[in-house]
């Protein structure tokens, strides 16, 4: 289980964009959340990949409370998750290959025998054939790109993936093929998914269940209170 | 040829629109391959297809703002009130002083870069209504301004803050209230929705269409097929450089549907239809294959299909659907 409890988050302590935000996410489970632009949903997708410490709450990962973040989360729940962002221009360093984006993950944790075998499996799941691998970011296009972010994120094997609008640039056919590579990995391992967007049509159709952002929070009847 | 059509005289005319890039070591990217189209005052063409596929490089040739090793080839005829020119051939002095936020509102794909960083929203727009529409300082002008920002959505409230203080969805609205500003009789519009939530994506596909309606026209170039099917009277789509499909909207998006495979295939990716990627990936613009570009991805392809396809009747295949057929995806459904 995933779950995000009480959470108050933010930029700003005096103003913060999570007051009190509880989600549960289940093995094997796909959760949509819905909400427009600039609500906070990208902050609440950063706190439960342990990417952004919370004012106050807490995020239970299979048990464990979460106790570092970012690169101070132990290594065990830190790569428990797999995370895309909509732009991949601003998550992929520009002067790798993009095969080397897609292992860096290995290489940081100390795992580089498995660079070959991985770059072999996940390269055909996401479509990146031919010299794609070879290119570096600026050589691709915004859906290639996308494709090899993809792949970085499951190479590792997360338990969790979360997506936070991972299509919203993207044209439909690469976006229906990015979420059944991911709808594919669920399957197949069990691992819960977190789809962060505002396009509904697209969220109803791929997830278990959507839930607004609305309905997340307590009602803001009291929004001064923490 | 689309029989709805009242055929007002086209504003804009384009014929043989070619583009290629000069690369290293010889080699050519063929952006863009004999692109033919009308547009005409009140009526709105949205050009869809996969990103790369050329759709921005035919807008930066329209535009005159092709990079050094660009080379464009053909006819774009712009033709209106202030007169008659060949966007491909006017000198850029031109282009500069007449055409570009005149004669064609831009409303670009990157907003950040087409804002001016060290000026707030209301000066830039002030500016740009004072400039294009001689209305002098005061507040008439004041109003107008404020009046541009709430067309394109843009909330009063941040009227004073400078670009960099703008999320990229109020970047994309103030470079919408900058293009509606000039009152251009042409629009081009390249990805005006991106980084918008569906909620703006409508409200700003529905101001660019009264805009329209009240008699300018409009390019807009995306690869939102829900925002497109919104706006558009008629349909381009592009495949690897070239336009397959020239196409009635409604009859694009609703029955009997496109003619050809690729425009097909990607409506059925649509998450409200089939959801079904098409296989593989466009081919490459610098290494085009000699016969039709969509063959390899194509479930209808014959060996006719290594000649390339000229578009006849809005549809660039030797074997497209025929217009009274049901759709592909019901036999299987
Ligand atoms: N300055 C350039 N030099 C070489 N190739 C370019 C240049 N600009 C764009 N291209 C190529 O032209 C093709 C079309 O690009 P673009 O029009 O931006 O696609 P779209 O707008 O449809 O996403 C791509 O293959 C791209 O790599
Ligand atoms: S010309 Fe042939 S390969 Fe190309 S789209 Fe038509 S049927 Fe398919
Ligand atoms: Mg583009």
């Amino acid at each position: 289980m995933l779950e995000l409890r009480d959470i108050i988050a933010g930029y700003d302590r005096r103003t913060p964009v999570l007051r009190g935000v509880s989600l549960t996410l289940a093995p094997g489970e796909a959760v949509g959340l819905l909400g427009p632009s600039g609500c906070g949903k990208s902050t609440l997708a950063r706190v439960a990949a342990l990417l952004h410490r919370p004012d106050a709450g807490t995020v239970v990962l299979d048990g464990t409370p979460a106790r570092g973040w970012r690169h101070r989360a132990p290594r065990a729940q830190r790569t428990a998750f797999g995370v895309l962002f909509q732009q991949p221009r601003l998550s992929a360093d520009p002067r790798l290959r993009l095969a080397d984006l897609i292992a860096e993950p290995l290489r940081a944790t100390g795992r580089p025998a498995e660079v070959a075998s991985r770059l072999d499996e996940l390269a055909p799941l996401v479509g990146l054939g031919g010299d794609l691998l070879t290119r570096r970011p600026h050589e691709v296009s915004d859906g290639q790109l996308q494709r090899a972010c993809l792949a970085r994120a499951l190479v590792l094997r997360p338990r969790w993936l979360i997506c936070d609008e991972m299509t919203a640039m993207l044209d439909a056919s690469t976006t229906a093929a990015l979420v059944a590579v991911v709808e594919t990995y669920r399957r197949e391992t069990g691992a819960g998914v977190l789809a962060v967007g505002h396009d509904r049509t697209l969220l109803h159709r791929w997830c278990d269940r959507t839930v607004h952002w609305t309905d997340l929070a307590p009602a803001p009847a009291n929004p001064g209170a923490a | 040829m689309t029989a709805a059509d009242p055929a007002p005289a086209p504003l804009l005319t384009v014929r043989g629109l070619t583009v290629r890039f000069r690369m290293p070591r010889g080699r050519s990217v063929a952006a863009v391959t004999d692109a033919a189209f009308d547009l005409a005052p009140g009526s709105c063409l949205v050009l869809v297809g996969e990103s790369g596929c050329g759709k921005s490089v035919l807008a930066s040739a329209l535009l005159g703002l092709l990079p050094g090793n660009a080379e464009a080839t053909g006819t774009a005829r712009l033709t209106d009130r202030h007169g008659s020119t060949d966007l491909l051939t006017a000198p850029e002095a031109e282009l500069a002083r007449t055409v570009r936020g005149r004669r064609i509102g831009l409303i670009p794909q990157s907003p950040a870069a087409h804002l001016t960083p060290v000026r707030t929203v209301r000066s830039q727009l002030e500016e740009t209504v004072r400039e294009l529409t001689g209305t002098p300082r005061g507040t008439a002008l004041r109003a107008a301004a404020v009046r541009t920002a709430a067309r394109a959505a843009f909330p009063a409230d941040h009227l004073d803050r400078y670009p960099h203080q703008l999320s990229g969805g109020l970047a994309q609205r103030a470079a919408t209230a900058l293009a509606l500003a000039g009152d251009a009789p042409l629009l081009l519009a390249d990805e005006p929705t991106t980084g918008l939530d569906r909620e703006l994506v409508d409200r700003t596909t529905d101001e660019l269409r009264r805009h329209t309606r009240a008699g300018h026209a409009l390019l807009m170039i995306t690869h939102d097929l829900a925002a497109a099917e919104r706006i558009a009277d008629r349909v381009a789509v592009m495949y690897a450089g070239r336009i397959v499909e020239l196409a009635d909207a409604r009859r694009f998006f609703g029955t009997p549907g496109p003619r050809h495979p690729y425009a097909r295939a990607l409506l059925d990716a649509l998450p409200d239809r089939a959801f079904t990627p098409l296989p593989g990936m466009p081919p490459e613009l610098g290494a085009l294959p000699p016969g039709c570009a969509f063959a390899a991805r194509c479930d209808r392809a014959t060996p006719a299909c290594a000649t390339p396809p000229a578009l006849r009747d809005g549809v660039a295949c030797h074997h497209p659907v025929p217009p009274d057929r049901e759709t592909d995806h019901a036999r299987t459904a």
